[in-house]
């Protein structure tokens, strides 16, 4: 590779965490577009500056998103990247993979594009990364040969994703994998074909840990959530005690509501106080386990700042069964209809509930106000009431 | 029966059941608790007894698929071919055979880390940077990876007073979503983006370009009979987000762009309800290739984190408990006018007691 000469990125190829430096220059040699891409990095990293202009119009035939055209903004200097668009791939649900149909999908980005990926992007797609406008739609026979499908970009619906729920874990309150690949194969229109006001994230966690970060990464969050007692084994319970764990330290005065109490080597909690917050749990995974009667709790709203500020989601339905997933649908498609309706151009669903006012929001879903959505009640008092009594 | 040459569409990803480990399988949503035996491995216990191993190893997440092709061959050498990633992009082994974790270990030690698990830095959650954004105000793969160097001894450990998760994004749009992060970089432009009166009305559509500005600083005007636009500079806070739309008013600028660092955000609920970070740091130049200013922020910051908080206190919590004040005081960060909120409900973060430690 003597004429590939990167001063500064080799400098990433020193330290004990992986270096994608090292990485990438073993497809260098292979790859021409590889090549002008480390050759691009590097100026950027001598110019401190990137160098890709945005966008373009490029796409599988029927298909308004999955693919996002890149090109660089020095294609004389650095032909290889002239063209380096991102083809995102629908990830399996927990992103479980057998090394066999892994290969397979790195077998079709070898042949049609750089070489590179991301294991996984941000809302949870396999990001094929780097490849030109000729071969976009020859990768996606490929991949539906093979039973894969495009992900979600621009105004759309974007990839459902999920903690690893029921497959490998005992918090999970409800099937977190079986919930994504349900609402990813209902709603594929809205998946493939961009349609709404800006873009609408849905994740799955399997309890109040919230792996997924759904809470604050999803414009939709389906949470797990139990709603009867804490399942306690106070024979493990008494092994932790015996361990010479601080029980009182690290459980009891953790406790967000205090409503844990050890009495000798036995634990008491009072379930009608418990917040379901964890922290029990997760410290004492072999004693205490999630309740029986399990669910979801929906949350809306959630983005990152840009434009309006980073908003949280905020409870719909602090509980709901999960045993199918009609109810939920049926809300789903309440919220976007009013969306749909009620929304501006580029506003995420969380703004539009700021804007139209949360009680004018629900109304229009059909839910009943309840304490649970909020923090508090307001503390001003400019009430819009809509019922007065008149003179007769 | 289908060709191969009929075009398929809207099929959606293949059903996630025959990526499982037949153990997994067996005991789907049948689990009854886990343990991390060391840093990196955990096993889970079924209600029948079943176990599974999980040994737990750092991807850069940018990989070849020469890397991959070196994790699927470990898959099916110790793992009976099944693999998967977590959330924050990290690789995970599932093994039925408990005397193949140290095996395995000493092979995936030839080329990543193996860790992340409990009271550790796991791994960062990152966006494109340099390497692929239009809009980026720095480099994310980069950035990880020098930070995560620095960091790397509480990868491999489980020795801080509670996890720590770290993001990086670079820029405002936060495709990293740093925004609810114990610790986070992020990439910010701070000068207003420089118009090219020649190519914007052919590059760019005006009505769109005008309406992209959530602050309303971008008008029509007209420059020698041309149409173009203009930006109120007071009023512009470096978004790009007309830049997006626009590609005629690039952001980018050497001379000024650069980082912030956050904290004290959190996701879960364990405790106290999720939080979102708050500024620590206003501004860092950007220094590649190894960001030295950046790097030795966040160190800082983990370690009067790890000195100062008690067990189970992730960062926002200790800050809580503390008061800001104490955390400018003990991190040595300069509180600055940049440091007071603004924007939208800038009020709620003004202090409205008399509750401060003197």
């Amino acid at each position: 590779m003597s004429d590939l000469k990167t001063p500064l990125l080799d400098e990433l190829e020193k330290g004990a965490w992986p270096s994608f430096v090292k990485d990438l220059k073993t497809m260098a040699d292979k790859k021409p577009m590889v090549k002008d891409l480390l050759r691009q990095l590097e100026k950027s990293y001598t110019d401190k500056r990137g160098y890709w202009k945005h966008g373009g119009l490029v796409g599988v035939m029927g298909y308004g998103g999955g693919v996002i055209g890149r090109y660089s903004a020095l294609p004389d200097e650095f032909p290889g990247v002239s063209h380096f668009h991102t083809v995102r791939v629908n990830q399996p649900s927990g992103w479980f993979y057998t090394a066999d149909a892994l290969n397979e999908l790195l077998d079709i980005w070898d042949e049609h594009g750089s070489g590179l990926l991301n294991m996984h992007g941000s809302t949870g797609d396999l990001v094929f990364l780097g490849t030109v406008t000729d071969e976009l739609e020859p990768t996606f026979r490929a991949l539906t040969a093979k039973d894969w499908d495009l992900g979600g970009s621009g105004s759309d619906l974007r990839t459902p994703s999920c903690c690893v729920g029921p497959a490998r874990c005992q918090n999970a309150c409800y099937d977190t994998l079986a919930l994504t690949y349900d609402l990813t194969h209902k709603y594929q229109d809205e998946l493939h074909r961009p349609m709404f006001n800006y873009k609408f994230k849905i994740k799955m966690s399997g309890c109040p840990n919230d792996c997924t970060a759904a809470i604050a990464r999803s414009d939709l969050g389906i949470i797990g959530i139990w709603k009867d007692d804490i399942q306690v084994d106070q024979a493990a319970f008494a092994e932790y005690v015996d361990s010479g764990m601080d029980i009182q330290g690290a459980v009891v005065d953790k406790c967000p509501t205090k409503c844990i109490s050890v009495e000798g080597k036995e634990i008491k909690i009072d379930n009608s106080d418990c917040v379901k917050c964890m922290h029990c749990i997760n410290t004492l995974p072999k004693a205490l386990k999630v309740g029986k009667e399990r669910g979801a709790a929906i949350v809306l709203g959630a983005k990152a700042p840009i434009v309006e500020g980073a908003l949280f989601g905020s409870v719909m339905v602090p509980f709901m069964k999960m045993d199918d997933f009609e109810e939920l649908h049926d809300l789903i498609e309440r919220i976007w209809e009013f969306w749909d309706e009620h929304g501006k151009n580029r506003e995420r669903i969380g703004e539009c509930v700021e804007r139209v006012g949360l009680a004018n929001f629900i109304e229009g879903i059909g839910l009943e106000p309840i304490p649970q959505m909020i923090k508090e009640p307001r503390d001003n008092p400019y009430i819009f009431y809509e019922e007065y009594y008149e003179e007769e | 029966m289908s060709t191969t040459t009929e075009r398929r569409t809207d099929i959606g990803p293949p059903h996630y059941e025959q990526f499982l480990h037949p153990i997994i399988k067996k005991n789907y949503g049948q689990w009854k608790y886990h343990e991390i035996l060391k840093p990196g491995v955990l096993a889970h216990t079924a209600e029948s007894g079943d176990v599974i191993y999980t040994v737990r190893a750092a991807s850069p997440r940018l990989i070849s698929t020469n890397f991959a092709r070196k994790l699927t061959a470990l898959a099916s050498k110790y793992a009976d071919g099944y693999l998967r990633f977590t959330s924050r992009n990290n690789v995970e082994f599932l093994l039925a055979n408990k005397d193949n974790i140290d095996p395995l270990i000493n092979e995936l030690s030839e080329f990543t880390l193996v860790g992340g698990t409990g009271k550790s830095i796991s791994n960062i959650v990152h966006t494109q940077g340099w390497v692929h954004c239009h809009s980026s105000a720095t480099d994310a793969s980069g950035l990880v990876k020098v930070v995560m160097d620095e960091l790397s001894d509480y990868f491999t450990s489980m020795k801080l007073p509670h996890k720590v998760r770290l993001a990086v994004a670079c820029c405002l749009n936060m495709c990293g979503a740093v925004h609810a992060s114990d610790i986070a970089i992020l990439g910010v432009h701070r000068t207003p983006p420089r118009i090219d009166h020649e190519s914007l009305p052919n590059l760019c559509e005006i009505p769109t370009t005008v309406a992209s500005c959530p602050n309303n600083a971008i008008r029509p005007t007209s420059i020698e009979g041309r149409a173009t636009v203009k930006v109120d500079e007071d009023k512009c806070m470096y978004c790009g987000n007309c830049y997006t739309v626009c590609p005629a008013m690039p952001i980018a600028d050497a001379l000024n762009d650069g980082v912030s660092i956050w904290v004290g955000g959190k996701i879960s609920n364990a405790r106290t309800e999720p939080m979102f970070t708050k500024l620590a740091v206003h501004y860092l130049p950007n220094n590649p290739p190894r960001w030295p200013e950046a790097t030795e922020a966040v160190k800082n910051i983990v370690e009067v984190y790890a000195k100062n908080a008690k067990p189970y206190e992730r960062v926002g919590e200790w800050i809580h408990r503390i008061g800001w004040p104490k955390f400018f005081d003990l991190t040595g960060i300069e509180f600055t006018k940049y440091h007071l909120d603004d924007f939208r409900h800038a009020g709620t973060t003004y202090k409205r007691s008399l509750q401060n430690r003197y």
